[in-house]
Order: structure tokens, then C-alpha cells, then sequence
């Protein structure tokens, strides 16, 4: 599928070409209705489709006021904060017990490794709908539905399988010996654990935090069975927008959080680099 | 004897070898659970034990028993299949009952909760509390008929003995639209059955999903794999972006495009293949979920379909190409066979996510394009019949963890991979 030879036939060149257009046309599907949002969110009406003034790049057709709304408007502003609020304790929750038991689990000898294991990943495989049906019954026998810390513990145990993912990750290609050594000339455990080893599996711990984050920060379907009206976050705030009433305003957020997106993806592809440079692979 | 055996290898400190190297490993076994315990307390009291209750409540009926003690007791010894309404002796534990349950003000919930099964049981135990205060001393049996003459009814009796139990399986009952009655296990009539045909229909869309996300999936990563490292690189990116991007940014995007005043229509009326009276309709309906869906989904079948082909060698395909094989041939017989374990993964790994999804069907599927996830949410938070709410979600549940264990035997759970 490389490069196309010289002596191709007239039916290879036309698959050759052929299979691209289609390809191209899947990459367009994938990618055009993200970026098709940009540019609406700076349209001057309060229009979904582009306004004969945008197609003829008049200024007067662009305008910032959707931003202008999403960062003025109180209901804007305090789910921004509650997301803000909610997100990094789920993270540090979910980061924490997250990377201790990624560390146990990467033991050699562990009782009933594949049920933990199993016990451990269920928040990721059980359809939220169900998580959050569960979630619901039972936080409101034990009286945290509808609170803040009902909200964040939901988070963190939704965000702890894929902290464990990454960092078992990095463990695998850990090599032991250099606790050994560590332990060898003296140093304590404590000791190895921050000099040696944290710094070998930092760039899955903070991937997977990347990722506890995001699930949190994105995660809707929970939040709106456990929140109370004090919980409002940004995903909820649009998915309510996008059902009842909806406003252009939610184009402009969708604009920022596709911006943080890039952001995360970039970091991300750049901690991929880190950990297999210093792991002697060559970066992808 | 020979000495050798006799002796026992001993360490420095002089503890047998054995016993100290048992003492080692279970001071490693320890370590490790002890670093894990914590994250596994932590799952199992915010995760685990709700699912656990959510189970429970869809077989939970301790209302009937906890509402009305005595007259349970008493009907212990009635026999529904007499074709004879209760004696006065129930009628007066019924009436002693539902004193104590009117003051509590718990007599409506037990009605409702009835009501699931029986239609007409919440008006009739509403309107008997507002009179049982007043009931006199002596003979119920005249007085309850007065009130309502539904306790002469037989079929009020049969459902209350029917759900005295303290755990019914008529939850379940109810989400595969059949009911109890008198002469055993009957499906309801046609015009109420909605549960059976929206899991047919939520199995449907989700095979829609699978097979649309795996028709586009496999040539794009088809096409990555075969391409040079930093060409492919870079399209990825095209593929990890969607990924990343917040689901409800994808949702609303594709509210915008697919509008009867959205992009898409605006371009073909524009283009001139529709007119602008009859615009196509493309969202809330099967249409929108689909298209919506399998933009969502793509992603997670691309990244496994694409780590199996980048793992399959080309020199098979120049291989069979040199021993004469048409491109075609080459590409059916040798190379996609060797993907087949990249398809298995991805379509169990979609179908899986399609299956339990909600959010994206509730905004753009309206009523036709709706899964059996957004019939759960309606029962928990809008009709309160939690205990239909958590049978569906325990069919639903049961169906995703026997597809997972599919998943594991294809792909392995230790061998999920992110990114």
C-alpha cells in the first residue's frame, strides 16, 4: 500500500486512488464536525448554520458574544467553577489509591490477581447509565446523594481504572533489579520508591491522571443523578442547554473544550515520547 | 542415611532456609495486598455496593410486609384460589393497618407501589385512608365495601397476597412485558408490551453502530498501518482528536449539522439536490442516533483494529503476490484473516460502549432512536418505579458482562490499552 509501482496497472492505479478519496472522505467524517463549530461560535447571529455574511468573511458576520455570554452569564460561570471544583479532588482521589494499587498489582506475587484486577477495572466496563442507577439507590441510603463528596468519590472511582491502566503500563517494562540496587547501597523503601522508581512511571501517573481528569471533567450522566443544582457542571450546563433551550452560547464552549483537548492530546503525545526515550525505545 | 539429608540448609542466623524464604514471600504477598487495599475498599464502597443495591432493589418487596404487618399474617391462612373473599378477621387486621399507616402517611407509597401491578390500587388505597379514621368499631368487612367496593373485588386480594413476600421477581417480570396473574406467568396485552421492543430495538441500533464504525474503521486503519511511521503519525491525530474531544461537544455538533435549519441542509438546498420545502430530516430519529453514534464510537474501533494490522508482517501479502495471487485474493485470503482478532476486538469493544449509552441518544435519537439506557434513567428519575428502573439495568448489566467476558477471551483484560 506504500508508494504505487511503475508497472501498476490501470486497475491497481484506480483502487490506488480510489481507496484515498474513500479514506479521505472517513478522515473528513471524523475531524469536519469538530471543526465545523469554530467558526460558528463566532457568528454574529444567534444562528446554527452560517449566515450569508460569514460565507462572505464580513466582519460584521463574526463576532465574539457567545464568548462574551459564556463568560459573563452566572450559570455559565458557577458550572465552570463547580467543575473546577469537582474535577482535580476526583483526580487526586482517583491518582492516588490509583498508582499505590498499580504498584501492588505489578508484585510478583499477588492472591487472586485477575479477580482484584477484575474488581478494580468494573467502573470502566459497567455502562454509566447502570453506574449511575447504582450510584443513585445507594448514596441516598447512606445520605451523600445529592452532595459535593457524593460527586467526587463517583468521579474517583470512575477515574481509578484507567489510572491503573497506564501505570501498570509503565510497569511492565520496569526493571526491578534497580530496587535491588537501590536497596543494595542502602536506601530505604521509602526512599527507593520516590528516587528510583517514581521518576521511571511518572509519565503514566500523569497520564493517567490526564485521564481520571478528563472522565470526570466530561462525565455527565453520573453528575446528573448525583448532583443537586449546587453540583451544576459545565457538561451538565450543556447537555440541560442542549435539550431544553438551546443556545449558541453552547458553541462557544464547545470551542474552549475542544482547545483543552489539544492541549491534553499534545501533553499526552509528549509524556509518550518521554517514557519510551527513557525507557531506550526510540520515539514513535 | 547420608549427612547431606540430614541437614537442614539454614540461614546466617540459623532459621531454616524453607521456613525463611516462606516468611519472604509472605511479607511480599502482604506488601502488595497492603498496597492495594486501599484502592480496593475505596471500589468497593463507592462502586461495588452500589451495584450490589441496585440489585437488590430489583428484587426488594419489603413495602407490602412493612406497610400492612398483620394483615400479611393474616392472610397467610387465606386461600386465593377459594374464589371467596377474605373473612372479617383480615378485614380488621387490614383496617388496624392501615390506621397506623395513614398516621405515618406511608399508605399512598404502598398504593403506588401496587399500582405497578394492579391498576387502580393507588386511587383505592388512597381514598380508604382518607376514610379509615372514621371507621367504627366492629364489623370491617360491611364498612370497607362501603368505601370502596374494589374490596369485594377478588383480584385486589390475589395481587396483595401475591406481593407480600419480602422479594418478587415481578420487577423482572414487568421488563420482559409480562405479568402475574392469577392463572400463572401471561406476556400483557399487545398495546402495553414497550420493554421487549425496546431491547430489540437497542440490539439493533447497536449492530448498526458495530457494523457502520467497523466498515469505516477498517480501511482507515488499513491505511495507517500501511503507511510510513511519521505519515501515519500524523493522521492519527486526525483520529485521536474526536477521541479526546468531549462527548458532549461531539452531541452538540452534530445537533448543529444535522438541523432542519443545520449545516448540511442549508449545503444540499445551497447545491440544489433538496428543495428547501422538503429538507431532509435527520435528527431525532434512528438516523441521527446512528450517524451521531458511530462518529462517537469510531475511534475505539480504529486504535484496536489498527494495533493487530500493525503487527502483521507484509512480507505474507508479497509472498502470496509472488506466488500469483490477484491484490484481492492476496488481501482475503492471506491478509485479512490475520485481522480478524483486531475485528473481534473492536466490535465487542463498540457493541459493548453502544449497548449502555444514553447521553447522545437523549439529545439527538428522539423518540425512535431511543436505547433501553434512556427508558432506566426515565424509570429512576421521572416515574420512580426504581424497582423497574434497576431489573432493566440488571438485564442490561448482565448482557454487557457476558459480552466483556467475550471481550477478555478475544483481547485479554490485562492487555486493554489507551491512546
Amino acid at each position: 500500500m506504500s508508494d504505487l509501482p511503475a508497472y501498476a496497472s490501470t486497475g491497481q492505479r484506480l483502487w490506488y486512488y480510489g481507496f484515498r478519496i474513500i479514506c479521505g472522505l472517513i478522515f473528513f467524517y471524523l475531524i469536519f464536525p469538530i471543526l465545523v463549530i469554530l467558526p460558528l461560535s463566532f457568528n454574529a447571529e444567534d444562528f446554527f448554520t452560517f449566515t450569508k455574511a460569514m460565507l462572505a468573511f464580513e466582519p460584521a458576520g463574526y463576532s465574539l458574544k457567545h464568548y462574551e455570554d459564556f463568560f459573563t452569564n452566572p450559570d455559565w460561570q458557577q458550572a465552570l467553577t463547580n467543575s473546577f471544583l469537582i474535577a482535580p479532588v476526583a483526580t487526586i482521589l482517583a491518582t492516588g489509591f490509583g498508582t499505590l494499587a498499580a504498584i501492588g498489582l505489578s508484585q510478583s506475587h499477588v492472591p487472586f490477581r485477575s479477580a482484584i484486577m477484575a474488581i478494580l477495572i468494573s467502573p470502566m466496563i459497567v455502562p454509566l447509565i447502570i453506574s449511575a442507577a447504582g450510584m443513585y439507590f445507594f448514596y441516598s441510603r447512606i445520605g451523600l446523594q445529592g452532595t459535593y463528596w457524593g460527586v467526587v468519590l463517583a468521579h474517583a472511582a470512575l477515574g481509578t481504572p484507567f489510572v491503573i491502566i497506564t501505570v501498570t503500563a509503565t510497569l511492565v517494562g520496569f526493571d526491578r533489579s534497580l530496587v535491588r540496587a537501590a536497596a543494595s547501597m542502602g536506601a530505604n523503601p521509602v526512599t527507593t520508591f520516590f528516587k528510583v522508581q517514581m521518576p521511571l512511571i511518572i509519565p503514566g501517573v500523569v497520564s493517567g491522571a490526564l485521564f481520571a481528569f478528563i472522565t470526570s471533567f466530561d462525565e455527565v450522566v453520573v453528575v446528573l443523578f448525583l448532583g443537586s443544582a449546587g453540583q451544576k457542571t459545565l457538561p451538565w450546563q450543556m447537555f440541560t442547554g442542549l435539550r431544553e433551550q438551546i443556545s449558541p452560547t453552547i458553541l462557544a464552549v464547545a470551542s474552549l473544550m475542544v482547545a483543552i483537548s489539544i492541549v491534553l492530546l499534545t501533553v499526552l503525545e509528549l509524556l509518550r515520547r518521554r517514557s519510551e526515550r527513557m525507557r531506550g525505545l526510540t520515539p514513535g | 542415611m547420608s549427612e547431606a539429608s540430614d541437614t537442614v540448609l539454614t540461614t546466617q542466623d540459623g532459621r531454616p532456609l524453607k521456613a525463611s524464604l516462606r516468611k519472604a514471600l509472605r511479607r511480599e504477598k502482604m506488601r502488595a495486598f497492603l498496597l492495594i487495599a486501599p484502592l480496593l475498599v475505596f471500589v468497593i464502597v463507592t462502586f461495588v455496593a452500589p451495584i450490589v443495591d441496585m440489585l437488590l432493589r430489583s428484587v426488594e418487596n419489603g413495602i407490602v410486609e412493612e406497610t400492612l404487618p398483620e394483615t400479611v399474617q393474616a392472610l397467610a391462612s387465606w386461600d386465593p384460589s377459594s374464589g371467596q373473599i377474605p373473612d372479617e378477621a383480615i378485614f380488621a387486621a387490614l383496617a388496624a393497618d392501615l390506621k397506623v399507616a395513614v398516621a405515618e402517611k406511608t399508605h399512598t407509597r404502598l398504593g403506588s407501589r401496587l399500582n405497578y401491578e394492579e391498576t387502580g390500587m393507588s386511587s383505592l388505597f388512597r381514598k380508604t385512608g382518607r376514610r379509615v379514621q372514621r371507621m367504627e368499631e366492629g364489623p370491617y368487612k360491611e364498612q370497607f365495601l362501603k368505601v370502596d367496593e374494589d374490596w369485594g373485588d377478588l383480584a385486589v386480594w390475589q395481587t396483595l397476597k401475591r406481593f407480600s413476600p419480602p422479594y418478587t421477581a415481578g420487577y423482572y417480570l414487568a421488563a420482559v412485558d409480562a405479568q402475574q396473574t392469577p392463572d400463572g406467568i401471561k406476556m400483557k396485552p399487545e398495546d402495553e408490551r414497550v420493554y421487549l421492543l425496546l431491547f430489540g430495538r437497542t440490539l439493533f441500533l447497536s449492530i448498526m453502530i458495530t457494523v457502520s464504525c467497523l466498515l469505516l474503521g477498517y480501511p482507515i486503519a488499513f491505511l495507517l498501518a500501511a503507511l510510513p511511521l511519521r505519515t501515519s503519525n500524523l493522521l492519527m491525530i486526525l483520529v485521536l482528536l474526536p477521541f479526546w474531544t468531549s462527548l458532549l461537544v461531539r452531541t452538540s455538533a452534530w445537533k448543529v449539522l444535522l438541523q432542519q435549519q443545520g449545516v448540511i441542509n442549508d449545503f444540499l438546498v445551497w447545491v440544489g439536490v433538496v428543495g428547501d420545502a422538503n429538507r431532509l430530516v435527520m435528527i431525532n430519529n434512528q438516523t441521527g442516533t446512528i450517524i451521531a453514534m458511530t462518529h462517537i464510537l469510531l475511534p475505539f474501533m480504529i486504535l484496536p483494529l489498527y494495533s493487530v494490522m500493525k503487527t502483521i508482517s507484509p512480507s505474507y501479502v508479497r509472498a502470496a503476490k509472488s506466488l500469483g495471487a490477484t491484490d484481492w485474493t492476496a488481501f482475503w485470503r492471506v491478509y485479512f484473516p490475520q485481522s480478524v482478532p483486531g475485528i473481534g476486538a473492536g466490535a465487542v469493544l463498540v457493541f459493548i460502549l453502544a449497548i449502555g449509552y444514553y447521553i447522545t441518544p437523549e439529545l439527538v435519537g428522539g423518540t425512535s432512536g431511543i436505547f433501553i439506557s434512556n427508558r432506566i434513567a426515565y424509570h429512576i428519575s421521572s416515574s420512580l418505579n426504581w424497582g423497574l428502573g434497576a431489573a432493566l439495568g440488571t438485564m442490561l448489566l448482565a448482557a454487557v458482562l457476558i459480552l466483556f467476558i467475550v471481550y477478555d477471551k478475544i483481547v485479554g483484560i490485562d492487555n486493554v490499552k489507551l491512546g
